[in-house]
């Protein structure tokens, strides 16, 4: 089954994915803050960069475009989704049309998408996707997330992920739980485990065929104004949500990095990776930030910082691997902002 | 001496069974929910301190036209949550019960579509309920075709089987002991065997629980009579050895066979 196969490739122990996929208004941003004007061409020009690093692709099993991104091409003429296929890379896309408030809630949101979804799908297919991201969106707050938002942003997941296997595309399942609050690791835990059980169930009522999914979910963590804690503690509290939630047939799970650094989210993983216990599914990274922040400053907008940029892309892509496989030793040469938080309150995508 | 200390000397735990029954669920076709909440933790209370550390609670469905319906489904895995939930308020392990019928004419397919929504329903129940995972046991059936179908083999029933349970079943639980059903004693445990050789994921052990298919030639031996003890021991000896070695999968099916065996121990619509 291509699905089944897809899914599972993704998830092979040392590769991980690429979040590339910053809509236009997000990738702005980034752009912004190395003074790069948000231009097509700018944009082109940092996915090339990222695509024909020396060495990188070695690591990466999966790129999620932004719809742009996908029909674009090198400087000489080469579409992106070629120059991944030869290395052996799935090309992906987002899918999702973002976040609307939920009536009634305390800004609360769910993500919309669904219509001509299908049709979508199948040009994507067409056009070399083989599989598909849809970012749900929850936050821990007093009295959230609200039961209404659970449910509703399980569903909008289940019902995506049926249309997208329907068309031959493997869905990322991203559930995000914002790390903004001064609540706890235990209270993150318990959210998290919640809102895992509502998502396998709404899979299943929808009969998602789970071997041809993958689990995008945020680590257990203690919020973002709350003290922070040792990887292993991380690591423990994220496996064992996990472990009562995530049915053994999901191939992998491959974690989101929120707002952690580059470094952070690296150390993390690897310590997920070396907790000797049950894991039946492969734990991997799917990082846009935290895999792209010193590249983004090395590079700088300039063209005789390529082969600099790209160094540090492939340091941060070898760190990772290393750490989906528990051997990474914390030494990868840390280019500039690897180790700075990448935070920002509240993150609009 | 107290059954309960024999065991403890032979390092095996008590277990208590403390559902009471089936009741027919109103506007349904013969579909039944399980009562015995009421007072539970009292009587909870009482079979620890007897000595028992787990307990058992039966729920029952049924696959046909138009059943199990969702009413049933939901009824019967919210029993099992509130149960299991008690239980592990009183210090006893809560095994896990959703027996689906193995009566009618529907093929394995139908068997494990049914039994993958029933154990996702269950298992959302015990969430939204915060029983902890890692001190239950799941008791499932086993996936296989209807008695009224043709059999298959049972490396056919192992694959559908553990698939089933891989897309349900969370990882934090630590085993899942099989109901045996209606099947034959040697059935049973060629089943159970054929699911332990599988090579694939499972991070439960898998292992049984079975009552007829673990005394059905036991009983025929002993027939009541005083003279029989000894044979009737033997008799129950072969099973257990058979069943352990099927946990491990390396059972050869060489069991000496005693008279009932292979009988099959199906009784349509069975009521406890």
């Amino acid at each position: 089954d291509e699905l089944a196969k897809n899914a599972a490739y993704i998830g092979t122990p040392g590769k991980g994915i690429l979040a590339a996929d910053e809509s236009t208004g997000t990738i702005g941003k980034r752009l912004a803050s190395i003074n790069v004007e948000n231009v097509e061409e700018n944009r082109r020009a940092l996915r090339e960069l990222l695509f024909t690093a020396p060495g990188a692709l070695q690591f990466i099993s999966g790129v999620i475009f932004f719809e742009e991104t996908l029909y674009q091409k090198t400087a000489s003429g080469k579409l992106f989704v070629d120059v991944l296929k030869e290395s052996g890379v799935l090309p992906g896309i987002k899918v999702d049309t973002g976040t609307v408030v939920l009536n009634g809630t305390n800004d609360e949101t769910f993500t919309q998408g669904l219509d001509g979804l299908a049709q979508r799908c199948q040009k994507y297919y067409e056009a070399g996707a083989r599989f598909a991201k849809w970012r749900a969106v929850l936050k821990i707050g007093t009295i959230e997330p609200t039961e209404l938002a659970i449910q509703e942003n399980a569903n909008g997941l289940a019902m995506y992920s049926a249309i997208c296997q329907q068309c031959g595309l493997v869905p990322i399942v991203e559930p995000e739980i914002l790390v903004d609050g001064p609540h706890d690791i235990n209270k993150c835990a318990a959210v998290t485990e919640r809102v895992l059980a509502a998502c396998y169930k709404a899979l299943n009522d929808h009969h998602v065929m789970l071997e041809g999914t993958l689990l995008k979910p945020n680590m257990v963590t203690p919020g973002s104004d709350s003290p922070k804690v040792a990887p292993e503690v991380i690591a423990e509290h994220t496996v064992r949500a996990l472990q009562r939630t995530v049915p053994p047939a999901v191939p992998a799970v491959v974690f989101l990095s929120g707002g952690q650094s580059e470094e952070e989210a690296t150390i993390n993983l690897n310590a997920m990776n070396k907790l000797k216990t049950k894991k039946p599914w492969s734990l991997s990274f799917s990082f846009g930030r935290a895999l792209q922040q010193s590249t983004l400053k090395a590079w700088g907008g300039k063209a005789e910082n390529l082969a600099k940029a790209q160094e540090a892309f492939l340091v941060r892509c070898k760190a990772n691997s290393e750490a989906t496989l528990g051997t990474y030793k914390g030494d990868a040469k840390l280019g500039e902002g690897a180790a700075e938080s990448l935070h920002v309150k509240d993150y609009k995508y | 001496k107290p059954f309960v200390d024999v065991l403890k000397e032979g390092g095996v735990l008590p277990g208590i069974k403390v559902d009471k029954g089936t009741v027919e669920l109103n506007g349904t076709n013969g579909e039944t929910f399980t009562q015995g909440l009421d007072g539970l933790a009292q009587r909870c209370q009482k079979y620890y301190e007897a000595g028992a550390r787990f307990a058992k609670w039966r729920a029952v469905l049924k696959i046909s036209a138009n059943e199990p319906t969702e009413l049933a489904i939901q009824e019967n895995a919210n029993g099992l949550a509130m149960y299991a939930a008690i239980c592990q308020q009183c210090g006893l392990v809560p095994i896990v019960e959703p027996e689906i019928l193995v009566d009618g004419s529907h093929d394995i397919q139908k068997c494990a579509a049914v039994t993958e929504r029933v154990l996702a329903a269950c298992y959302k129940a015990l969430n939204d309920h915060h029983v902890m995972l890692e001190g239950t046991l799941l008791k499932p059936n086993m996936v296989t075709p209807g008695s009224d179908s043709p059999k298959v083999a049972p490396e056919v029933i192992a694959e559908y089987t553990v698939r089933a349970l891989q897309r349900t079943v969370p990882a934090a639980v630590p085993a899942i002991v099989f109901l045996s059903g209606g099947q034959s004693e040697e059935e049973a445990t060629l089943n159970l065997n054929a699911m332990n050789k599988l090579q694939t994921k499972k991070p439960w052990s898998l292992s049984f629980s079975f009552g007829r298919a673990l005394q059905q030639s036991t009983l025929k031996t002993w027939a009541g009579k005083e003279e029989n003890v000894k044979k009737a021991q033997d008799a129950l000896l072969v099973r257990c050895k058979a069943n352990s070695e099927a946990t491990l999968g390396t059972y050869k099916g060489d069991a000496e066979l005693c008279e009932g065996a292979a009988e099959s121990l199906h009784v349509k619509d069975y009521k406890y």
